[in-house]
């Protein structure tokens, strides 16, 4: 095998630059965030006297224990009834749908290319109608709906996978349709579920134009959609802005890192769709 | 898709002459099943699609009468001078956003071939997976700040002697789309590399074996061995990112809002602009019809390239 390996050097060498150019950003935030509140900092530059209550008055402005509520109520909103209503419809279009039915899926197929613009106007006219603009169903109900398309992909993927005889077996025990999937498919697809709560989840906390159109209240947006506010309200406070920004990045990238194997692998598999 | 047992066959014949009562309960148990996530789906996006088209037959203003135009919002979207050059903007950025991160991210999988393991490997993904899990306004700020006139890029610049080259980026005419172009590459980049790095660890080792033995060349293993093993992983980083260059929106609203003047507009951007602020919902939804219809017009062909050839 020695003799086959490419140069390791290069590649290590290669990784680490782009390692240094991801991070590269986040650091000039940091040192930026801790420079006298209104100065103008420089690129990278670590201040003479860091002001660590920055990030203090960051979070008091922001409100951000508010922010944090309100994104965990749109999660909540979002994920556990997106994913219940893929599973099930997984399961029915990859082991009871037949022949005549196949038009379903190419349906919910035709949406997984779909830029979220192309339906944000009438979006606004119809969550208006509903009379709910500005609160938080005006992002969790159509959010439901957008992520529909990819995640009934991804368990139809999964179901499609899974050998017919569980289910023969199933219907042998007399089980009806609604227990077997409870009992029998349900568990056998955890780490399907698994993967995408995660993808969910980052989709969900990071949405930025359905806040930004449907909800003018910060306080009740998503973190991201928030973050969007702010800027226009601290844009020339530079030091400011990035400690607000890094705050509000906080709460993921933490997630991120401690289920970095789970993230990595949803966001690897997430990404090859089509 | 399987192919189905005869006595499944048997049972389509039966579900299809007679109706009989337990093949139609299937059915209806299997539409029962699918019926919440469809109901979701329609009401949330086939229905607002519906009404995206027929919006963008109208004058309207979403407030007083609306007048039928028929197609006439279409013609402007495709004649106007700045709508279509907001639309090459869009193209302009794919150059950025898909090219910079497929191309680094080949370099890389070709240079490593083979896992990444250990605490380097672990490393590598959970910095290079960062971008992808912030928001892409957070990217968009911290961008921003690195492109502003006491940014580290002029800071840069400046520390290898270029002080003239230094500028105020997002706000220069000809570098602001650049510059967002920039943002994009950098957000993409470590989700292709992955991808990619992962791909090339699938393809048989035995074939680069066999291929040194043969005397071929370095150029000659990538151009043969590892882009047609890289099919599938180039087709997927192609199309994700192509989406985020013709869809992008966030990246843009923070950087620039689209200044200077319409340089950086990109056509998400510019339906918000259009139905939010300037109220012309018909000719919002005229461009929002047309973006998707070039989001698809885009990614079929790499739809095609990325099918293994069987």
């Amino acid at each position: 095998m020695t003799a086959a390996k490419p140069k390791t050097w290069l590649a290590r060498f290669l990784l680490a630059l782009l390692m240094a150019v991801t991070l590269l950003p986040f650091l000039s935030m940091f040192t930026a965030a801790l420079a006298p509140s209104g100065s103008y900092p420089n690129g990278l530059s670590w201040p003479s006297d860091p002001q660590w209550g920055n990030f203090a008055k960051a979070f008091e402005s922001a409100n951000m224990g508010q922010l944090l509520m309100s994104s965990a109520l749109i999660v909540l909103g979002v994920v556990p009834a997106s994913v219940l209503a893929a599973t099930m419809a997984g399961y029915g279009l990859a082991k009871l749908m037949q022949g005549r039915n196949k038009w379903i899926y190419l349906v919910f197929v035709a949406g997984l290319t779909l830029p979220f613009e192309a339906v944000i106007t009438p979006l606004y006219y119809e969550v208006r109608a509903f009379g709910l603009l500005n609160t938080r169903f005006a992002i969790i109900l159509p959010l439901i709906g957008l992520y529909m398309p990819f995640s009934v992909y991804w368990m139809r993927a999964h179901f499609l996978n899974v050998p017919n005889d569980l289910t023969e077996a199933a219907q042998l025990d007399g089980a009806t349709r609604w227990k077997e999937f409870w009992l029998v498919q349900v568990p056998l697809a955890r780490p399907a579920i698994m993967s995408l709560t995660i993808l969910l989840f980052l989709w969900t906390w990071n949405q930025f134009l359905l806040p930004v159109v449907l909800v003018k209240d910060p306080s009740r947006r998503t973190m991201a959609g928030a973050l969007g506010a702010f800027q226009g309200q601290w844009g020339t406070d530079v030091p400011l802005l990035c400690a607000g920004s890094l705050l509000i990045l906080a709460p993921t990238v933490l997630l991120f890192l401690a289920f970095q194997r789970h993230f990595v692998a949803a966001l690897l598999q997430g990404s090859v769709k089509g | 898709m399987n192919e189905g047992t005869p006595l499944k066959d048997a049972r389509h014949q039966a579900a299809r002459l007679l109706p009989s009562g337990r093949a139609r309960k299937a059915q209806y148990t299997a539409l029962l099943f699918v019926l919440p996530a469809f109901t979701a789906y329609a009401v949330f996006v086939l229905a607002p699609l519906v009404m995206s088209v027929y919006y963008s037959t109208l004058r309207w203003d979403g407030i007083g009468k609306a007048r039928f135009t028929g197609l006439a919002n279409y013609v402007t979207v495709l004649t106007d001078p700045d709508l279509l050059s907001i639309i090459g903007n869009a193209f302009e950025l794919v150059l950025y956003f898909t090219v910079i991160p497929v191309l680094l991210g080949l370099a890389v999988a070709s240079s490593i071939r083979g896992h990444m393991s250990g605490t380097f490997g672990t490393l590598t993904r959970t910095v290079l997976f960062l971008p992808q899990v912030i928001p892409l306004v957070a990217a968009g700020i911290a961008w921003s700040w690195m492109f502003a006139s006491s940014g580290l890029v002029n800071q840069a610049l400046t520390a290898i002697g270029l002080t003239d080259w230094t500028r105020g980026w997002l706000g220069d005419f000809d570098f602001a789309l650049p510059a967002v172009g920039i943002i994009g590459a950098w957000v993409l980049l470590g989700l292709c590399t992955m991808l990619l790095v992962t791909g090339i660890a699938k393809i048989d080792p035995s074939l680069y074996e066999a291929a040194r033995l043969d005397g071929a060349r370095p150029w000659h293993e990538f151009r043969y061995i590892t882009l047609p093993g890289l099919r599938q992983e180039i087709g997927v980083c192609v199309t994700v990112t192509v989406i985020s260059a013709l869809a992008s929106f966030d990246i843009v609203y923070i950087a620039t809002s689209g200044g200077p003047g319409i340089t950086t507009m990109v056509p998400g951007l510019e339906i918000y602009r259009l139905a939010f602020a300037h109220r012309q919902v018909g000719l919002a939804s005229a461009l929002a019809i047309v973006l998707m219809v070039l989001v698809l017009i885009a990614i079929t062909p790499i739809q095609w390239y990325a099918r293994d050839k069987k």
